[in-house]
């Protein structure tokens, strides 16, 4: 498993999970940018189940949630589902732990900006297509810059 | 002729639905002997038991036979109707067309065929059906409890509590079983001594218990009320009648036997006490370890004796008892680590098992409560815990669900994280059950508060690697392989029979399942009873359990003890074999076929005899007679004869 059979990188390489890569602070600091406790997460999928743009995600959000319980930063910052996501609270107001997942995804979007990680805008919108975004994805859009 | 009346019961859908029952109903009516016959959708509820009593009284019924479920549920419910409307209960018969038709056909039609049948069966045998009394035992108002387990503590408590005496006897040389060796318990994390010695203390003092520690089960006969248990009574080298415990001897031993008790990580002497807090707290002597057994010499644990209580030539005694109903609580093991070969089959260092993780936690084990790994006594700092070790893996090992490691799992890495503040406990697991009171908020703690890291995939291989224990899983949740790279593993390994159950349900005569837990005589109904009359079971013997609902069933069958004894004499179905003097040989070749010792040869009349209150009615007996001397009462060999008749459609 841990040889990678000659390739140059492996695909999907074990992670080698450790007491400071799960504490290494990026966990911590989601929480204390969001004011949740991600630990409290048992990764039922209501978040994801009933997420308006899941379809357009490359991570789900209950797997995003999971990642940060492991710290695993990179996959979470690299995700282009912290800017698919509308903000539209779906997440939060089904979530069973009562975790607001919005207020991760806020606080994950700020540590990627801070990071310089390339972002999708509004000002990347065709304007022909952004007359057809609903409103509130729209928004989101708006808030995503403002966190 | 008699005149039968046939109740067809509907059992809601369960029999209506496959078996055409307006259809057996009018066939039925049909059949020699039948006056009455009427079919309802629930027979054994009350309007159901009302109308089989209405109608024994209107029709003027001779007899009744009730076509519904196995007779093994209801046909007490049904004789108890009859004899209140004035029947003898056996005139009462059950035509089984559920568990024997109707839940194990699809096709209809043939179902309804069968079902006709099989109530024309029932015709002829209740047609020369017998009035009968049922025979009338006494009862030893003295139970018999085996193994001393919090289960067993309980029940002799709880018997000995309402006044009847109580015989406990354990194997080993103290009461406790494995809670004795527990840490703290799930979910309110009391500590397990200080609930359990408590009531080891008083099961010893207890006027109406009789302690026999060090001793097992040789041999059982009689039957309910009247069981005769032969019991040995093994010799531990020490006049416990003179011993004070003062534990010299046991400092002096030179010999070093692993522990069991503390799941080898410690030694003793070859004279010892399993634990400071045993009950009775006297010591015994392990021959196959002791130097002097082995070699002729030492006997230094008898120079330092003042009392002169080491006795090296004792030998086991045999003890006989009567007693009236016996409980078997026997307990659990569990699979030993060298089982798991993907685990290191205990070739491993510092892999362990859940039950030495205990010993480690606790105040009063080898490590005083320190969580230090076996190999070099370090601090673990990365912990890695194992669930479904060996259980729920049909392929491999066993089929089941283990119950209580999810929650104990759980409680170990709360401990550790309480005593290791800096370290980092995860668990794999496969699924998180955790369906007790206070158990789901439990484990929420743990995973919102205590910073433990639950990663959701079973583990493939653990090896060495330098000082660490290698721990390859994964994480589904993720989809990512999982490396890590531990101080110490500790493993939920699977909760098995204890090995030496299976011998002693031999002599007991009471069955178990195909993972070798004893089995219940109905899994809801009756859940603490054995099919054979007077044996009961209680805690992990019977599956595995958390204590909670050990000691809720171990008070459960002391209950039914004690119902029991409530009564003066015992009713015995007298549906029985008998044996016609003027026929019988002497030839005695039912003797030997009698799996219950119920036959016996009289030499005065030189004929066998039956005796009618270990007689089971199985009909052995009556099939191995040559001669046709022995039958059995209501189900004699013409009845026998006209119901395969029957069955095959002729008349
Ligand atoms: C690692 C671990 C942690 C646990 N933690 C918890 C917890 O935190 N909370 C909780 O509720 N439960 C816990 N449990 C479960 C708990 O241990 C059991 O529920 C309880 O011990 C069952 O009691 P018992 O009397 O049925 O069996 P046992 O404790 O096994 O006792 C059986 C007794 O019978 C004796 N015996 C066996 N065979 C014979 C024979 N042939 N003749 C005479 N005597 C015999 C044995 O020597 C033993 O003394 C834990 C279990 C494990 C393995
Ligand atoms: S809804 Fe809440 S608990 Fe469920 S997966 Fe999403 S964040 Fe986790
Ligand atoms: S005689 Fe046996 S039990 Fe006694 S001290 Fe020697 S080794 Fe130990
Ligand atoms: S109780 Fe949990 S750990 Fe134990 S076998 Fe069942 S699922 Fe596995
Ligand atoms: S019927 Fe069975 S139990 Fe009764 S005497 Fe015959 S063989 Fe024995």
């Amino acid at each position: 498993m841990s040889e990678n059979l000659g390739l140059a990188t492996p695909r999907n390489p074990p992670v080698r999970l450790t007491r400071d890569m799960v504490n290494n602070g990026f966990k911590l600091r989601v929480n204390e940018l969001s004011g949740q406790n991600t630990d409290a997460c048992y990764q039922c999928g209501n978040c994801s189940s009933g997420c308006p743009l899941a379809q357009e995600m490359d991570i789900l959000p209950n797997r995003i949630i999971r990642l940060v319980q492991l710290g695993q930063r990179e996959d979470i910052i690299q995700s282009e589902t912290l800017w698919i996501c509308a903000s539209c609270f779906q997440c939060t107001v089904r979530c069973p732990k009562g975790i607001d997942i919005q207020a991760v995804m806020d606080a994950l979007r700020q540590i990627a900006l801070e990071e310089g990680v390339d972002h999708f805008g509004p000002d990347q919108i065709d304007p022909e297509q952004a007359a057809e975004v609903p409103q509130p994805g729209l928004v989101g859009v708006y808030r995503k810059l403002s966190t | 002729m008699k005149r039968i009346g046939i109740f067809v019961c509907h059992c809601g859908i369960n029999i209506a639905e496959t078996v055409d029952v307006k259809r057996v109903a009018e066939e039925a009516m049909k059949m020699d002997g039948v006056a009455y016959v009427q079919d309802y959708i629930y027979m054994c509820s009350e309007p159901g038991q009302t109308l089989v009593r209405e109608k024994i009284v209107e029709e003027k019924l001779d007899a009744v036979i009730i076509a519904a479920c196995s007779p093994n549920l209801h046909e007490s419910t049904f004789r108890a109707a009859a004899e209140e409307a004035g029947l003898n209960p056996w005139q009462c018969e059950i035509a089984n067309i559920r568990e024997q038709c109707s839940w194990i056909h699809s096709n209809r039609e043939k179902a309804t065929r069968k079902a006709i049948k099989i109530v024309g069966t029932l015709v002829e045998k209740t047609r020369l059906n017998e009035s009968l009394k049922p025979i009338s035992v006494s009862i030893t108002k003295k139970a018999l409890v085996i193994g001393g387990g919090i289960a067993g503590i309980q029940a002799s408590l709880d018997i000995a509590d309402s006044g009847y005496k109580v015989i406990l006897v354990e194997k080993e040389s103290s009461i406790g079983g494995h809670m004795a060796q527990l840490s703290e318990t799930f979910p309110t994390l009391d500590c397990s001594q200080c609930i359990l010695t408590p009531k080891m203390v008083a099961a010893g003092k207890h006027p109406n218990i009789e302690l026999m520690v060090y001793s097992e089960i040789e041999e059982v006969s009689g039957y309910v009320g009247n069981f005769i248990v032969k019991i040995r009574r093994k010799a531990p080298f020490v006049d416990w009648s003179t011993c004070t415990g003062c534990g010299l001897c046991m400092e002096k031993c030179p010999a070093k036997v692993p522990s069991i008790f503390d799941r080898e990580l410690t030694t003793h002497g070859a004279i010892f006490v399993p634990f400071p807090q045993a009950v009775p707290n006297k010591p015994v002597i392990i021959k196959d370890y002791c130097i002097y057994f082995k070699t002729g010499k030492c006997r230094l644990c008898e120079k330092v004796c003042e009392i002169g209580a080491i006795n090296f030539e004792q030998e086991d005694q045999f003890v006989e008892e009567e007693v009236g109903a016996i409980i078997t609580a026997t307990g659990f093991e569990t699979l030993p680590v060298a089982d798991l070969a993907e685990y290191g089959a205990g070739d491993v260092p510092d892999v362990i098992d859940g039950l030495a993780f205990e010993r480690l936690l606790s105040a009063s084990g080898p490590t005083v409560g320190e969580v230090k790994r076996p190999s070099d006594g370090r601090i673990p700092k990365e912990i890695v815990f194992v669930q479904c070790a060996g259980s729920r893996d049909p392929e491999r090992y066993r089929p089941y669900c283990s119950k209580i490691c999810c929650m104990y799992t759980t409680k170990h890495a709360l401990l550790y994280k309480h005593r290791v503040h800096e370290g980092q406990p995860y668990i794999f697991y496969i699924d998180i059950r955790t369906g007790g009171k206070g158990y789901e908020e439990f484990y929420h703690n743990a995973e919102e508060e205590e910073g433990i890291i639950y990663l959701r995939g079973k583990v493939a291989k653990i090896f060495r690697d330098g000082d660490k224990t290698v721990v390859w899983g994964t994480d589904t949740l993720t989809g990512r392989n999982i490396e890590i790279a531990a101080d110490l593993v500790v493993l939920a390994t699977a909760v098995t029979p204890k090995d030496s159950t299976a011998e002693l349900v031999k002599k007991l005569r009471i069955q178990t399942g195909p993972n070798g837990f004893l089995s219940e005589a109905h899994p809801k109904l009756r859940p603490v009873e054995c099919i054979n009359s007077g044996f009961y079971i209680a805690g992990a013997a019977q599956g595995p359990k958390d204590i909670p609902e050990t000691v809720a069933q171990a008070s459960a069958a002391a209950c039914k003890v004690i119902s029991l004894f409530s009564r003066d004499h015992l009713e015995q179905d007298p549906a029985i074999a008998w044996v016609d003097e003027d026929l019988c040989s002497g030839c005695r070749v039912c003797i030997s076929v009698c799996p219950y010792d119920a036959r016996e040869y009289d030499e005065e009349k030189e004929i066998v005899i039956v005796n009618e209150a270990l007689c089971e009615g199985c009909g052995s007996c009556v099939a191995a007679c040559v001669c046709g001397a022995t039958q059995q009462r209501n189900l004699t060999d013409s009845q026998i004869k006209s119901m395969v008749t029957a069955s095959l459609g002729g008349k």
